[in-house]
């Protein structure tokens, strides 16, 4: 068997933040009655004109500069030509040899190891319409995603394993919602990733067959899709095949990729310099200022995590993957400055509870304040650390503050020995079995005597108290 | 006089003195329209209704007091490639002959703000392809001065209502001749101004890189008075040219002093018929006459304007034209069983076979593996025309052509020989690579028709061109000639 390795290139669209379309002044929005946000030119009237949107522009240029790339000082538009019933004018604004930015990277890390992976190109263009097939052989045109922005970012082919596939639109997502020009996403469509797959005798510098994937709406796609084609392309040179160039389209229910369509020919696209835009010109000032205004970047907020929080890299990386997140976390060290602690709840409960209801940190209703003093109470024993999870599970749910939940749910840790040792004596005096086993030194039934104990106190019971006071009762009984 | 016979100037007069009212003056056109138009066939669409409710409401505005700007209640006559909202727009197509536009073109906008009365749409060669208004899909227009004549093209329609009285005004558009060629057809003012001087937006595109609107009009001083109207920088439009716009009426001086006439030789070759060389050398020696210079000026790369052309419109073209498929809008073939064959018979039945003819060449000139020896080569030849330009501009103020080689033709004439149809604009194709504004003015007449003379000038020069064309206008009458209708 020879050994193979992936070579994965990365095309990925982001649908850019702005408030009008790319070359028209419809909004951006989701949802909403199909062709309710159109005009003459989104539909491609005849007549009608594309005016380029310049915040457009200046997201994709803060973009290229945070992906390191070099901004053309001049960039033009071009229409690439072909015939689809979701194009408005049967061809797509696009860029195509001066797009804005080139020659960039990103660094990602997978198992400890980082590895730099370079972009290409950063282009803009609009996006098409929506076929929707209504039975029959009939289909409509919904021309609300008609000339959306939509950002185009290019890698070379320097991705070589599903991990690494997913690690870099990660990062890349992170740089992006950083910038606040992307949502990120992916479910939605607005974060939308194509690798192109082929693989190679490893050790070996000769490219093999690539195939396009499409249809990859979240990162466990992307991860799986990159892993299943590796593997299907992998089967078919062993088996003694060849691999066809084709786009082939994810199927997330069966968890396999399937033939969409076979490139039989290189498309003809007949790109020609758009006449009806001009020219973008980007001065050394232009773009200084759109540097000087970059945010704060995932790398540089990570580095900047682990030197003031001292938490281990692996936590920042995680933590800076979304600029909400970082920003949860960050707003609430301020008010409970144990971070590691905090980072293992934000990667641990909260994440969990994100995920289960399918929200992003963003929509979350615990603020950060009431986040930190949730802690505090668990470092002050005010609650256990078992009862804090149900107070969370309560503040996730509500968005009410952490103290009122404690009192009016009478959550309150009991750490009064008196009361505690009342208790004891009830559980001890209802179970003179294990009393007895136990006088015999057999010290298994001290577990159970806990957990009656926890149970008569609906859990609030100090388990610190609990375990001296208890010990020391089987001990010397009081009577 | 019939009010229809008067200049936009005259009637302006008038209309501020409220010694006629506009729905008088509507009427008078609107009038000598459905008496004439069966022979002429100038317009495609007439607006009989909008017209007379838009003159009512601007005789109410002249009543209020207030402002009478020069365009309030005047009739003008729209190309039928230009956005009318709720007027049907056809570009002289079967694939457009029910489209009704949504909204107007920037320029039917601001001839509405303006008080213009629109009267209706022309006839045109088919999305603007062609140079005698015979590739209209719908009908034939003829030239008012004689009916057997074409008005040229493609705002041959245009042309032809300005010449015989159906409006007072009148849009064209020109993306190698289309306003100025048959302007000289029909004896009639025409000017394409610098590009990027008039907002397209709204303009159905033949090959945007050349398209651009222009005034064609009965005199000078009203093709300044409608430049002025359209001009200037608009948002809709990137190409626009956000430089002041000018009182053009303020350069109507009967004055060339001084002024360095270049007469370009290689606009009087090609075939040009010695009787339009010798009318349009006996104006410029009239402009000698009145005080001005001229000498002549070789531009040899003229010599590859007309293939060149012949490369970057069609290309352009073949992507503009993509857009009609059937979708949307426009004609949908109703024989097509999939969504292929559906956008390969709407555009076959739709696209007369002109159109047809210049997307084959542009696909071809676009495609991969021959679009550096066609397309990208054009462009190199477009920027040695703009340097040529350049150069002459250095040392003249206007250069003057005749604008066609060769008085209308017979309808029919040219139909079989395509060279020889678009040899027609070989002294207008030049100013359009350019970018440059040129005009066309009357300077003689041969076998009863008129004969064009061509002014071209520097980039935002109109002002410039107007007053040469002014100051010949002031010392010849060929102007004053009315077509025997
Ligand atoms: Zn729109």
């Amino acid at each position: 068997m020879i050994d193979y390795e992936p070579v994965i290139g990365m095309e990925v669209h982001a649908e850019l933040l702005t408030e009008s379309k790319m070359f028209c002044k419809c909004k951006v929005d989701f949802g909403g009655a199909p062709n309710s946000r159109v005009c003459p030119v989104c539909l491609g009237l005849p007549g009608s004109l594309p005016v380029a949107n310049e915040k457009a522009v200046e997201y994709v240029v803060r973009a290229a500069l945070a992906l390191n790339c070099t901004i053309s000082e001049e960039s033009l538009f071009h229409r690439k030509n072909y015939f689809y019933p979701d194009m408005a004018k049967n061809y797509q604004i696009s860029q195509y040899d001066f797009p804005i930015g080139s020659n960039g990277w990103i660094d990602i890390t997978v198992d400890g190891d980082t590895r730099r992976i370079r972009i290409r190109r950063v282009h803009l263009e609009e996006d098409t319409g929506k076929l929707i097939h209504a039975g029959g052989n009939e289909s409509l045109v919904d021309y609300n995603r008609s000339g959306l922005p939509l950002m185009e970012v290019v890698t070379e082919a320097d991705i070589h394993s599903a991990e690494e596939a997913r690690e870099y639109l990660v990062r890349l997502r992170a740089i992006l919602t950083y910038l606040g020009v992307n949502d990120g996403k992916m479910e939605e469509g607005s974060l939308r990733c194509e690798p192109n797959i082929s693989i190679r005798q490893k050790g070996t510098a000769k490219l093999g067959t690539k195939t396009e994937l499409k249809n990859l709406n979240s990162f466990r796609a992307v991860f799986s899709g990159v892993q299943y084609e590796t593997e299907r392309q992998t089967n078919v040179l062993n088996e003694g095949g060849k691999v066809i160039q084709e786009t082939r389209r994810w199927d997330d229910a069966n968890n396999r990729t399937a033939s969409m369509r076979v490139k039989e020919l290189e498309q003809e696209y007949r790109y020609f310099p758009d006449p009806d835009l001009v020219a973008l010109h980007f001065t050394t000032d232009y773009i200084e200022r759109q540097r000087s205004i970059l945010p704060e970047l995932p790398d540089e907020k990570k580095t900047r995590l682990m030197e003031k929080w001292g938490l281990p890299a692996y936590d920042a990386e995680i933590i800076t993957d979304s600029r909400a997140m970082a920003d949860f976390f960050e707003e609430t060290v301020e008010h409970c400055p144990d971070a590691k602690t905090v980072s293992n709840w934000i990667m641990g409960d909260l994440a969990k509870l994100l995920n289960a209801a399918g929200l992003d940190i963003s929509d979350c209703k615990v603020k950060p304040v009431d986040f930190a003093r949730m802690l505090t109470l668990i470092q002050e024993g005010t609650i256990s650390g078992k009862i804090a999870k149900g107070v969370f599970d309560d503040m996730f749910e509500t968005g009410k503050a952490p103290d009122a939940i404690v009192k009016s749910g009478g959550m309150t840790q009991i750490s009064d020995e008196h009361e505690i040792l009342g208790v004891i004596d009830r559980v001890l005096g209802e179970n003179s079995e294990a009393v007895a086993k136990i006088a015999a030194g057999d010290m298994k039934p001290m577990g159970f005597l806990v957990g009656q104990i926890m149970r008569h106190t609906q859990g609030r019971a100090n388990p610190e108290v609990v375990n001296r006071l208890l010990k020391k009762r089987v001990a010397e009984p009081a009577n | 006089m019939e009010l229809f016979q008067l200049t936009a100037h005259e009637l302006h007069k008038k209309l501020k003195s409220r010694e006629i009212s506009a729905l008088e003056l509507t009427q008078s056109v609107l009038g000598r329209i459905s008496s004439v138009d069966g022979q002429v066939r100038s317009f495609v669409t007439v607006t009989n209704e909008i017209a007379l409710e838009t003159a009512r409401a601007v005789d109410k505005q002249i009543a209020g007091g207030g402002d009478v700007s020069p365009l309030a209640g005047i009739p003008i006559a729209i190309k039928d490639n230009m956005c009318t909202n709720g007027v049907r727009t056809t570009c002289s197509s079967k694939m457009l002959e029910n489209f009704i536009p949504p909204y107007s073109a920037t320029v039917v906008e601001k001839l509405a703000e303006a008080g213009a009365i629109m009267v209706g749409k022309t006839n045109l060669d088919e999305f603007a392809m062609g140079s005698s208004t015979e590739n209209s899909a719908l009908f034939v227009t003829h030239n008012p001065w004689n009916l057997d004549k074409v008005p040229g093209g493609s705002s041959g329609g245009s042309a032809a209502a300005v010449a015989a009285d159906e409006a007072v005004l009148a849009l064209g558009s020109d993306t190698g001749g289309s306003i100025r060629q048959p302007a000289a057809f029909c004896g009639v003012v025409g000017m394409k101004p610098t590009y990027g001087r008039v907002s397209r937006y709204g303009l159905v595109a033949f090959a945007s890189s050349l398209d651009q609107i222009g005034p064609i009009t009965k005199d000078v001083t009203d093709t300044a008075i409608l430049l002025g109207a359209i001009s200037g920088k608009d948002s809709m439009d990137s190409t626009s040219v956000d430089i002041p716009v000018p009182d053009y009426t303020a350069a109507l001086k009967n004055d060339v002093r001084g002024m360095k006439i270049g007469i370009p030789k290689e606009f009087f070759a090609q075939g040009v018929r010695p009787e339009i060389s010798e009318a349009v050398m006996k104006a410029v020696e009239a402009l000698k006459a009145l005080g001005a210079d001229y000498k002549e000026v070789s531009m040899p790369i003229m010599e590859y304007t007309l293939p060149t052309y012949y490369i970057l419109a069609p290309s352009e073209a073949s992507s503009n034209l993509a857009r009609y498929d059937g979708v949307r809008y426009g004609h949908r073939s109703k024989h097509s069983s999939d969504v292929m064959s559906m956008f390969m018979k709407t555009r076959d039945e739709g696209f007369g076979a002109e159109v047809k003819q210049r997307i084959m060449i542009g696909t071809y000139a676009l495609s991969a593996g021959y679009y550096d020896a066609y397309y990208l080569k054009a462009q190199k030849v477009r920027t040695l025309v703009r340097q040529a330009y350049d150069e002459a501009f250095e040392e003249f103020d206007v250069l003057i052509s005749p604008t066609a080689p060769s008085v209308a033709f017979g309808i029919g004439e040219k139909a079989n020989d395509p060279l020889e149809m678009k040899l027609a604009d070989v002294c207008t194709i030049p100013v359009n690579m350019a970018g440059i504004p040129a005009m066309s003015m009357t300077c003689g007449f041969y076998d009863g028709l008129p004969i064009g003379m061509q002014i071209m000038g520097k980039p935002f020069g109109e002002e410039t061109m107007l007053q040469v064309a002014y100051t010949y206008e002031q010392n010849t009458d060929h102007h004053t000639m009315k077509p025997g209708l």
